[in-house]
């Protein structure tokens, strides 16, 4: 029974740990995204977060954009044989890219890579009193360090994402009609018919909502990482795992409100 | 011009600092000396505002620093500098860049203007002509004196010195030692100086305060702090490892552990 009772208050304690974490990582988020209207304006530090965050992954995004597509046509096109609907293919690959693998995987590989970066370098900062020193130097770090890569995060993504389709369908083209030899004319018409604006709005909503979690997660453990070097470097994997689940989670509910 | 009355801290029930009084008076230097984890630090960073006490008040010339809305702090601020422990310069940005920040930030100046204040402020700790250097590229005592510039870029009132020698070697410190002199005796500012660096200290300060276990055992001008009969205050002094203050922190005898602990290898009766 005492066991039992001291389990149960176990349970207990982590859960209200795990709220007042969220509840911290909404307060910091919300308080450092309310200074975007304050003076002073931080336009030039979100285009440098934008290059940093978007530029350093238009790779990554460019190769998983291109074995995303050509794996899809081989898949869709061992499926579609089975039914005699080759020419469903360039259709089943738009929308399983526009609608779900593009923004999911972009989402994870901006996590890889740049989100990340962003709660070792904020961890970092920590353990070297940059933040401390920016204080003292009168610069607001949610202003300076937060802001600009929640907003960098979340106005890049869709664009990488969008570059992920494109190079993903036509990765797709080039093994499903110049590989496998689908009709192209069949290929074109058929996505074409198929994706509707509903469609890709639904990809963009997605990118928007996974970059502005990957930007408020990788930020806020950064920013709360115990200032050690064991402590950024657990605060890098804890942002990393905790963005994946995040960006699944919501995929889940953003996919049950654009079905 | 920074008055502190009964402050406190504590991280969780740890206390860090108990009921200390001191006053920071301006255009005097004031150290604030004491062994390791006797609450220095903490000390300091509460007097600049980065970290609120658990209970206490400061006032910054009548003003309570405390409960202060940011935007009035960071006003304050601008005419703060801080040299940290470990410099804290910003690593993205050269020595230029992180000496002329404050500049770029709070002023509307030319960058002509700019250039010849920061030229100036590097030749004032002897580093002029290393402003294309990024801060990896730079040695402890360098960068502290970096730090140093850029925390008197913009000519503060007060300047804060977290263990501006610690790691240095006796040259380096006494540059930096002698730069803070300097700074209160010919520019007048105020500094408040944290160290352990017994000689360092009580050579620049008007003021003294000796803290041990968080709180004040001693404070006045250096001839005090050195004619002082407390035991603790002389033996930290002189550096004595016997006397009053404890050099060993473990909570348990080892001869009584290893006479009665089960488990442990007996001493020979």
């Amino acid at each position: 029974m005492n066991m039992a009772i001291a389990a149960c208050g176990n349970m207990g304690r982590r859960f209200l740990r795990i709220l007042c974490r969220l509840g911290d990582a909404a307060t910091l988020s919300s308080a450092s995204l309310s200074l975007v209207v304050n003076p002073p304006w931080q336009g030039r530090h979100i285009v440098i977060q934008m290059y940093n965050i978007g530029v350093g992954s238009l790779m990554i995004i460019a190769l998983t954009g291109t074995f995303t597509g050509m794996v899809l046509a081989l898949q869709g096109y061992y499926t579609l044989a089975k039914f005699g609907s080759e020419s469903m293919l360039g259709a089943g690959i738009a929308l399983a890219i526009i609608r779900e693998l593009g923004p999911v995987l972009g989402a994870m590989m901006l996590t890889a890579r740049a989100g990340s970066a962003i709660t070792a370098e904020i961890g970092i900062m920590r353990v070297t009193e940059q933040v401390d020193a920016l204080e003292m130097m009168a610069i607001n770090p949610r202003a300076r360090i937060i802001m600009p890569r929640i907003i960098a995060a979340t106005l890049v993504l869709p664009l990488l994402i969008a570059l992920f389709d494109l190079i993903g369908m036509g990765a797709g083209y080039i093994v499903g009609v110049d590989l496998l030899g689908v009709n192209p004319g069949a290929f074109i018409a058929e996505m074409q018919a198929k994706v509707t604006t509903h469609d890709i709005n639904a990809g963009w909503v997605k990118a928007v909502g996974f970059g502005f979690l990957v930007g408020v997660i990788c930020t806020y453990i950064g920013y709360r990482a115990t200032p050690t070097t064991e402590g950024v470097g657990k605060a890098t994997t804890q942002a990393v795992v905790l963005s994946s689940v995040g960006i699944l989670i919501l995929d889940y509910i953003l996919t049950s409100f654009f079905l | 011009m920074i008055h502190c009355k009964s402050l406190c801290k504590k991280y969780g029930s740890v206390p860090a600092l108990d009921r200390v009084d001191i006053h920071v008076r301006e255009h005097k230097t004031t150290v604030i000396m004491g062994g390791s984890g006797s609450g220095k630090t903490t000390l300091l960073r509460l007097i600049a505002g980065l970290e609120p006490p658990t209970s206490g008040e400061i006032r910054y010339k009548e003003e309570d620093f405390v409960h202060m809305p940011r935007k009035r702090l960071y006003e304050l601020r601008e005419s703060m500098g801080m040299v940290f422990q470990y410099s804290a310069l910003l690593n993205s940005l050269n020595v230029y860049n992180n000496v002329a920040f404050t500049l770029h930030e709070h002023t509307d100046l030319d960058e002509e203007v700019i250039r010849t204040i920061v030229t100036m402020k590097l030749e004032q700790v002897g580093l002029r002509g290393m402003e294309h250097l990024m801060p990896s590229e730079l040695s402890g005592g360098m960068a502290k004196r970096v730090a140093l510039a850029r925390a008197i870029a913009m000519d503060p009132a007060i300047v804060f010195f977290d263990e501006p020698t610690s790691g240095l070697d006796p040259i380096s410190a006494g540059v930096i030692t002698s730069l803070i002199h300097n700074l209160t005796e010919k520019t007048h500012h105020t500094s408040v100086v944290v160290t352990h660096d017994v000689d360092a200290g009580l050579s620049i300060a008007d003021h003294v305060v000796l803290l041990w276990q968080g709180c004040v055992i001693a404070e006045g001008t250096a001839d005090d702090i050195r004619h002082s009969a407390d035991a603790r205050v002389k033996q930290f002094i002189e550096g004595s490892p016997d006397g009053p203050i404890p050099f060993s922190r473990s909570t348990t005898s080892y001869v009584e552990d290893l006479m009665h602990k089960p488990g442990t290898v007996r001493l020979a009766q």
